[in-house]
């Protein structure tokens, strides 16, 4: 009994002075050094998404304080089916999409194709095509307004110069101004695809191009039967990644046109703005919230599917 | 010699997009040349792409001497990017570190999570932050962009991989000298990844830099506005004024340009690594 008090107790002093192994401070260093991220992430990020799930089944505006509260089901997602500015703004996104990320990767890869294989002085042209991305779009937006301006900008005085008696009037013009929008967006973004594609280029290896060129092949048939589907994985990052922001885009719909004129440039995430930041209906704002997410998440997993199966590297 | 070596093909062509990517910048080289121009003559067609009468001083002066200058929204804006950048270095190294080189219980579901959190999209998440940070007094500081801007699950993502890829012999040599984690990390690990960290640092400054949607929702007090806001602010008081507004273009963009111009190769290959890896 006594002996093996003695030898408990010694057991336990041993244990104190052994706890801290090597594995044990490894163990507490590792959850240190991530907690700050981590709990970082789960209070800004993942907190918030599921509190906008609950706030979507509610009605509240933000006015009334936390007692105006209203639980009212899937009613907010049956408004939105009905909103016609939700459905036009759904409508402006997917032509959004649809209008800029084919053009501008194609355009990209062409450009970054002649770039690294075709053109002297490499680096100027990366950079060169690269300065509107880095740009505050704000900026640059106040920029664009001038160029399009109905009567006076550039633009116009160009067109009708040229003999157009009635040149589109751009960002106030129903029918025109999303287009405009897009054609600022795919001047912003046309250098980083440039640059991503440049990147996957340059891990393709030199070999096959030399293998091609002894066996005839032109520059045309090198770029359709290598640079293309050896840059695979590329083309369909590329594609997740546009469509996913061309979904986000929204500085350039504030600053320029606030969704207008009567909504033809609206878009969700502007709506999401308007309905929750101007009109604090945090509920219905966080209904449109999800439905963004959701869209987000389907493009996100059609794509990881596809590319489980048809993508090679 | 080297003159023969180059192709006459490849040189025309280089010239013919030399030209393209001048035609290509135009925008900006109209915004430079507007910006020192009177208001009149903004709108003078042809372009006048050299100023007639320059008025680049009259300009300068409404954007910087004003009643609201922009010397206000730059001091803002320094201060908020130099901080999240600074900030969210640190947070997401200490996250890379663990994830590449520390062995603990749940390392990998924390990494699973970690490329989870990569798929919220910040706008599914704003209404909810936007009332938490009201709710804790923080609306209209800075102290509320600065918190949601440096925890990046992209960024840690980044590190990590680079991390990964550091020989484990340079730590366990720190570790036999008798370092703890917590030196390994500050001596060894910082040190080795200072490449990684200029070109993420350079790239977190030139987005909070042009974050226009998180001081818009967060801010209210014209004197806390950051650059982007700071330009809605200057459309709606100069709405008219095109050559004041571009002068403010101007100030917006040329510090990130001649940053750009600097470390354009870090800027690069931090958009490449993204792009290939992510």
């Amino acid at each position: 009994m006594n002996d093996q008090m003695i030898a408990g107790d010694s057991v336990a002093g041993a244990n104190q002075k052994t706890y801290w192994t090597r594995k044990r401070r490894e163990q507490w260093a590792g959850w240190i050094f991530i907690a700050p991220e981590v709990v970082g992430l789960i209070v800004l990020s993942l907190f918030p998404l599921i509190s906008s799930l609950v706030l979507s089944f509610t009605e509240w505006n933000l006015v009334g304080g936390l007692s105006a509260i209203r639980f009212i089901g899937l009613d907010n997602f049956v408004q939105l089916f009905k909103d016609d500015h939700f459905i036009l703004a759904l409508k402006n996104n997917v032509w959004f999409t649809v209008g800029t990320v084919p053009l501008t990767m194609l355009i990209g890869i062409v450009l970054a194709a002649l770039i690294h294989k075709k053109l002297y002085a490499k680096t100027y042209f990366k950079v060169a095509f690269f300065i509107p991305y880095i740009c505050s779009t704000v900026a640059i937006a106040a920029v664009w307004q001038a160029l399009y301006h109905p009567s006076k900008g550039p633009l116009n005085q160009m067109l009708m110069d040229m003999g157009m008696s009635n040149p589109p009037r751009w960002l106030v013009d129903t029918s025109f101004s999303l287009i405009a929008i897009m054609v600022i967006y795919i001047w912003q973004v046309l250098g980083y695809q440039i640059i991503i594609f440049l990147a996957g280029m340059s891990n393709i290896p030199e070999e096959l191009y030399e293998a091609a060129r002894i066996d005839g092949a032109t520059g045309i048939q090198q770029f359709r039967r290598i640079t293309v589907p050896l840059l695979g994985p590329t083309i369909f990052f590329l594609a997740i990644t546009s469509t996913i922001s061309s979904f986000k885009v929204f500085d350039l719909i504030k600053f320029l046109t606030n969704g207008g004129p009567n909504y033809a440039s609206t878009v969700i995430v502007y709506q999401i703005y308007e309905e929750g930041f101007e009109r604090f209906k945090m509920g219905y704002a966080s209904a449109m919230s999800w439905a963004l997410f959701l869209m987000i998440l389907l493009v996100t997993s059609i794509t990881w599917i596809s590319q489980n199966r048809k993508v090679h590297y | 010699m080297i003159l023969t070596r180059i192709k006459t093909s490849k040189l025309i062509l280089t010239v013919f997009f030399a030209a393209l990517s001048v035609f290509f910048l135009l925008p900006l080289f109209w915004m430079l040349s507007a910006a020192a121009k009177t208001e009149r003559d903004v709108w003078t067609f042809p372009i006048q792409w050299i100023p007639k009468e320059w008025n680049l001083v009259e300009n300068f002066k409404a954007v910087w001497l004003g009643d609201v200058s922009f010397g206000l929204f730059y001091m803002n804006s320094i201060k908020i990017a130099a901080i999240s950048t600074l900030a969210t270095i640190l947070i997401s190294s200490m996250a890379g570190y663990a994830l590449s080189k520390l062995e603990f219980k749940g390392r990998g579901f924390v990494f699973s999570l970690m490329l989870a959190f990569m798929m919220i999209p910040e706008q599914a998440t704003l209404v909810p932050r936007y009332i938490m940070i009201k709710e804790i007094g923080l609306y209209d500081t800075h102290t509320a962009l600065i918190l949601m801007g440096i925890f990046s699950s992209y960024i840690s993502f980044l590190l990590r991989q680079f991390m990964a890829g550091i020989h484990n012999d340079l730590l366990e040599a720190a570790e036999l000298d008798g370092a703890g984690f917590f030196r390994v990390f500050w001596n060894v690990m910082l040190p080795l990844s200072k490449p990684i960290l200029a070109t993420v640092g350079i790239i977190k400054f030139i987005w909070t830099w042009n974050d226009y949607q998180g001081p818009l929702i967060m801010l209210n007090s014209t004197k806390l506005f950051t650059i982007p806001l700071g330009m809605q602010f200057f459309q709606e008081e100069f709405g008219t004024r095109i050559a004041v507004m571009m002068m403010a273009s101007v100030a917006a963009i040329v510090p990130l340009i001649v940053l750009f111009l600097l470390l354009q190769k870090q800027v690069i290959n931090g958009i490449a690594i993204g792009g290939v890896k992510g």
